[in-house]
Order: C-alpha cells, then structure tokens, then sequence
C-alpha cells in the first residue's frame, strides 16, 4: 500500500503573494522503502514533508491528493490530521537537538505526550525502554533533563520518541545535517534497523546531503525549484543520472564520507529561480549547460525507464510540450 | 545547590555592605545638620544654644572623626540599635520604623503577590485569545507606563466621578477622629484607606507582568519543543501547560529585578497619599534631616528587598531544573 502522493502543489500564502513551493508533485514510496529527497537548499523539501504532518497557517493546499495505506490522508484537515500525528504520520524534525522541554526529564515528557494522546505510558514502558538500549542509550537518561544530554543523545532519543508508536509513514528531515560523519553515519544504521524491525513502514528521508542517502535510501526523488526533476532507485541516481541538474549534484559530490555542508555541496554555478512568480518553462534553464530551444516549455515528469522518471526535454521522446506542437 | 545558595547568600552578605555604607555616607553629605533642626524645635534659655548645641553634637557623636562614628554605626548596627530619631525625638529609629512598617508590609505584600498572579494569569490569556489581546496589550503598556501618583489621582478621580469616592479616603491609613483598637469601624477605616494606594501599586505593576508573560508565551509558542510536541499532534491543553510553566521562569527572574522598583514605587504612593508607611516616614525624615531614621529606613528596605530576592533565588532553584542539573554539576 504505501504512500502515493499525486499532484500535490502546497503554497505559501504572503504578503506579495502566493510562493508555491510544492508543485505538482507525484510520487509513490511502497510498504518498507526508505526514499530519499534530495535538492538545493530552498526547493520545498521541508515543504512538502510538512503537509503530509502538520501544515502551518501561512500554508495552503493547492490541489493533489495523498493516499496513505489505501485511504486518504486529509492533510489540509488540522483537526482530522491531529488524530494521525504521531500514530499514524511521524516526524524526526531538523531540530532534534531542542525538540525535547528543557524543563522537563524525558521519560516525564515522553508519559504526558503519550497520556495526552490517549496511551498509557506504564504499558509502553518497556518497549520504549528496549528501544532507548537498541540505539546505545542507557535506560537512566529518562530520568534525565535534556541538557543533561549531549547533542547525539539528544538526537536518538528524538527518532525512538517519534516512531514509538509504530507509524506508517516516517519524515525525517536533514536529521543528518547538523552531525559529524561517524554520527550521520550511526544515524544512517538507525533508519535502516527501524525499517528492519518495522518500526516503521515507509520512510522519506530528506536531506541535501546525496551521500547519506547512498547509505540508506531505496530510491531517490530528487526535487528543483519546488518541481520533480528525477526519480530512480538509489543506484541509478548515483550511477547513472539522467537529468543534468541531478549530474551535477551528483559530480559536485566530493567523496563520500567527507563532510561539506550545504553550500560547498552543491557547487553548481547560479541560483535557483524565485518561487514567488517563477519563471515559465524549464525551472533549471538558466543553469543547465545543455538547454535549447525546446526547454521554454515545462518539461513534463515522464517515466523513461520502468521505475526512472525524469523532467527534462532531452530525455521526453515523443512527448509535445504542453499547449503546442512539437518543435524542430 | 546548597553551595549555589552559600554563594548567593554570600553575594547578599556584600551587597548589604556596600548599601549600608551608602546608607550611612549619603544623608552626610546633604547640607543641613540635624542638630539645627533638633534645637530649632526645643525652647532654650536665650544664651545657651552654644553650649547646647556642643553638647548634643557629642552626645550624637557628630563631633568625632569619620572613621570613629562609621565604626560606631556598625557596631550599634549588631546591637540592632539605628540610633535616636530626631523626627520624633528621643524615640529610637527601631521602634518609630515598627509604628510605619506594618502599613508598607499590608501594601506591598499583596499588591506584589496578587499583580504577581493575576497578570500572569491574564496575560497567559490574552497570548491565546486574539480579542482579549486587544485589550491586554494597550492597557497593559498604559499601566506599566503611568507614573504613580498619576494613577493615584486618576482612580481617586474616577471614583469620585462614579458616586463612590467617599467610600475610599484618598489620605492617612485611618480616620482622625480614631484610635487604634481592633474594633470594626477602625478595621473598616483601615480597609477604605488601604484601597487606593494598594489599588495603585497593583495595577502598574500586574500590567508589567501581564504584557511580559502574554510575550514569552508567544515566544514559547513559536519555539521547537512546542513544534514538536505540535507535530506529535499533542493537544493544545499539554503545549499551553509546557509554555506556561516555561515561561514562568523568566518571569520569576523579573520578579527579583523588579522588587527594588516596586518598592520605589509604593514610596511615592504612600506620599502621594499620605500613608502612614516607610516611604511617607522616609519624606518627613528628609524635611528633617533625620540622619538615623533616614538610614535606619533605607536600612530596613535594604535588608527587606534582599531577602525578597534570596526568597526568589531558593523558589527558582525548586521551579528550574535546569539550575538544580548546572549547580549539581551534572
Ligand atoms: N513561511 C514561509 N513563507 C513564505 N515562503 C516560505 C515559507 N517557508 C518556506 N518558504 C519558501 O518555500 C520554499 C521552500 O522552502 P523549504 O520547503 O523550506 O525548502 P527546503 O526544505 O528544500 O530547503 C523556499 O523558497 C522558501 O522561500
Ligand atoms: S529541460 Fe532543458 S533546461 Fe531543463 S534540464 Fe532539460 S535540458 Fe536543461
Ligand atoms: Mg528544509
């Protein structure tokens, strides 16, 4: 069953205007995949985690529609949505190191979050606790404060809090991002083990780093300017690549293991287009090396190989850009 | 923790120091002289003012060097003994202070615990409700911002307008025509008098601390813990509770901070109308250059605001975790 997202565009409502930062975006994770989604900093990665938990009020749905286990996740619905949070839909937030009350010991936040969604902390006790010795922590730290706890610590006590009860689908967004590589690597080793023990089922790992999701993803979705640019098993974004954006992540990308951050990354000369009335046509136009005349129109999202879609008129044989006849 | 106390406790031994040396060299360097003031109000033999005059500068001990009579005023300090008022000459400082004190305790106390509480309380409010905070916001800043004895005149003012002025003497801590004596109609005399400048101290200082709790509530609203628990789908009653409780920390290190202002604050009331508490004897120690109950007031208020902040300091230990984890050394 899985997670099938179709044509889900999700805006920003602002002042000067509508900034769509998910556009019309399709995509499936199956039962026991871990897909990664990968892209420049500002590309609607965040964004388009967030609508499948918890929409902010600057955001709106657009259209699309979004199907968990069979049936509809009603992501726009805040209070039909609080009944999924959690138990249903998960979240390991960027911010793990202050996601914790600082004034209050774990295990004491971790009964009142339970409690107040109905569960009784005494029963899930002992599981939590297996879990809390599963990723290397000492049962103790629950009756620590979270300043008691170090910034790794901190981090593994969030994943275990948020997949405790079992959730379907897991969003973790750049929980990499703020660690040295033999912690992003031990954190890789615990996205997998959760899949492995169903912990969870279908996991999107979200991330501008393309070497952590070597690590751990299945297939990779890999996002421009709010738009899919690529999608394909991790092999072959990493082996082959078709799309040029994606190529040139791919050979920005120094060795694996090396840590760089966000802009040393992406050495990819130029910046992404504005959201807020972006350009029409291919949103990669003016940085790609190979665009032509075709590429004024938007390049549809085609499958080019069984599980291999790309966005890109080098690669749409066959298909006419939208509203005109093909040209020559 | 109890070496974390030791050295407030420490910090607190100094401070008072410090501020009764203050204490004691400030009103010296008024012009004036007490002992003018003293004789001006005593009737002498015509030709004896001389002698008198040298003979209470050395019983007072003002003919001695410096050094000597700072020396004596610690010393008598540790006797509990702050010299003889002049004000209300030959009462000791001590026991003219007990006479005022009490009016200045029944002030103060519950306008800072009940300002305390309420605004928080409302000001907690007015972050969740947009419309209450229409109303919280505005007068909250026209309260903290009002000088005293503006508020004072406002309300004595307003009520007068509204037909019930009179039930509320805006002067004196009783009726003339009374005596002191636990009946009710001196009990009630107390009461009326007491409203206003109690009324006064607590509105500027609740629109303080509701303005000051609705902002740190917002804060805690937008911080990561509350995402968290927000995206966990916690219900609204556990995220309030959490930023209350958070939020309440700062507030509690304000209440330290404003102590000393408050405390200001109920001297020009009691002035403005005319309590009889420490900051209305405060005004008539000054009309007379009362050196000893001038110091021996600021004294009081000294070690008064002090121990209110040594108070905050233990209940901050008990509410925070954070400093009892930092103080073990954990
Ligand atoms: N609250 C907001 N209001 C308006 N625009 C926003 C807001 N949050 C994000 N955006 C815009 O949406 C785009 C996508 O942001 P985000 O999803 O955070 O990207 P990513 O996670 O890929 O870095 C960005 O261009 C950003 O400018
Ligand atoms: S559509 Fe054109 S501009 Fe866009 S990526 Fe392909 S070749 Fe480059
Ligand atoms: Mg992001």
């Amino acid at each position: 069953m899985g997670l099938k997202v179709d044509q889900l565009r999700i805006c920003y409502r602002t002042l000067r205007g509508d900034v769509t930062a998910v556009d019309d975006v399709t995509f499936d994770i199956a039962d026991g995949e871990i897909m990664g989604l990968a892209g420049e900093s500002g590309c609607g990665k965040s964004t388009l985690g967030n609508s499948l938990i918890r929409m902010d009020v600057r955001m709106r749905q657009l259209g699309g529609r979004v199907e968990l286990d069979g049936a509809e996740l009603p992501i726009s619905d805040a209070r039909a949505m609080r009944d999924y949070r959690f138990k249903v839909v998960s979240i390991i937030p960027q911010y793990a190191m202050s996601a914790l009350n600082p004034t209050r010991r774990v295990g004491k936040m971790v009964s009142e979050l339970l409690r107040s969604r109905g569960f009784d902390y005494k029963s899930a006790l002992p599981e939590f606790e297996r879990r809390v010795k599963l990723v290397g922590l000492d049962a103790d730290i629950l009756k620590r404060y979270p300043i008691e706890l170090s910034g790794g610590m901190k981090q593994r006590v969030v994943m275990i809090v948020s997949t405790l009860l079992n959730p379907s689908l897991l969003i973790a967004d750049e929980i990499t991002s703020a660690l040295d590589v033999s912690t992003q690597r031990a954190v890789g080793e615990m996205l997998l083990e959760f899949r492995d023990r169903n912990f969870v089922k279908t996991t999107m790992v979200i991330t501008h780093d393309l070497s952590i999701l070597a690590q751990v993803a299945d297939t990779i979705l890999i996002m421009y300017a709010g738009k899919l640019a690529e999608k394909a098993r991790t092999d072959v974004v990493i082996g082959s690549p078709l799309h040029p954006y994606t190529q040139l992540l791919i050979s920005s990308l120094p060795e694996v293991g090396v840590r760089h951050d966000e802009h040393t990354l992406v050495g990819i000369p130029g910046r992404p287009p504005p959201l807020l009335n972006p350009p029409s046509g291919c949103r990669f136009r003016d940085r790609c090396p190979f665009a032509f005349d075709r590429c004024a129109a938007d390049p549809p999202f085609v499958e080019v190989q069984p599980g291999h879609s790309v966005a890109c008129w080098l690669h749409a044989d066959g298909v006419s850009p939208a509203g005109g006849a093909e040209q020559c | 923790m109890r070496r974390y106390l030791l050295r407030k406790l420490l910090i607190y031994i100094l401070t008072f120091f410090i501020a009764a040396t203050l204490d004691w060299v400030l009103p010296r360097l008024v012009p004036g002289n007490p002992i003018q003031q003293l004789l001006a109000k005593i009737e002498l033999q015509p030709g004896t003012y001389n002698a008198t005059y040298k003979l209470y500068m050395h019983s007072f001990g003002f003919d001695r060097p410096w050094w000597d009579q700072y020396l004596s005023f610690w010393k008598a300090l540790f006797h509990g003994n702050l010299g003889i008022s002049i004000y209300d000459f030959p009462k000791p400082v001590t026991s003219v202070i007990a006479d005022y004190v009490l009016f200045t305790l029944a002030l103060l106390i519950p306008a800072i615990l009940l300002a305390y509480y309420a605004g928080n309380k409302v000001g907690a409010m007015a972050a969740r409700r947009k419309s209450l905070d229409n109303t919280v916001l505005p007068v909250g800043y026209l309260l903290t911002a009002t000088a005293y004895p503006w508020l004072a005149l406002l309300l004595a003012f307003l009520l007068a307008a509204g037909g019930i002025g009179h039930f509320f003497p805006i002067s004196g801590g009783f009726a003339y025509g009374l005596l002191p004596n636990w009946d009710w109609a001196f009990v009630w005399s107390l009461m009326t008098h007491w409203f206003l400048p109690f009324l006064t101290l607590f509105l500027v200082a609740f629109g303080g601390w509701a303005i000051g709790m609705r902002n740190l509530i917002i804060y805690e609203l937008e911080s990561d813990y509350t995402h968290y628990l927000e995206a966990l789908g916690a219900p609204s009653r556990l995220v309030r509770k959490y930023a209350y409780r958070n939020a309440m920390l700062p507030q509690l290190t304000g209440l330290a901070l404003q102590l000393g202002v408050i405390v200001g604050g109920a001297i020009v009331t009691e002035v403005t109308f005319a309590y009889p508490g420490l900051g209305y004897l405060i005004f008539q120690a000054v009309g007379n250059d009362d050196y000893f109950l001038l110091q021996g007031i600021f004294l009081f208020i000294i070690v008064g605001v002090l121990a209110a902040n040594f108070i905050v300091d233990i209940v901050y230990v008990i509410v925070d975790p954070r400093t009892r984890v930092g103080i073990s050394g954990a």
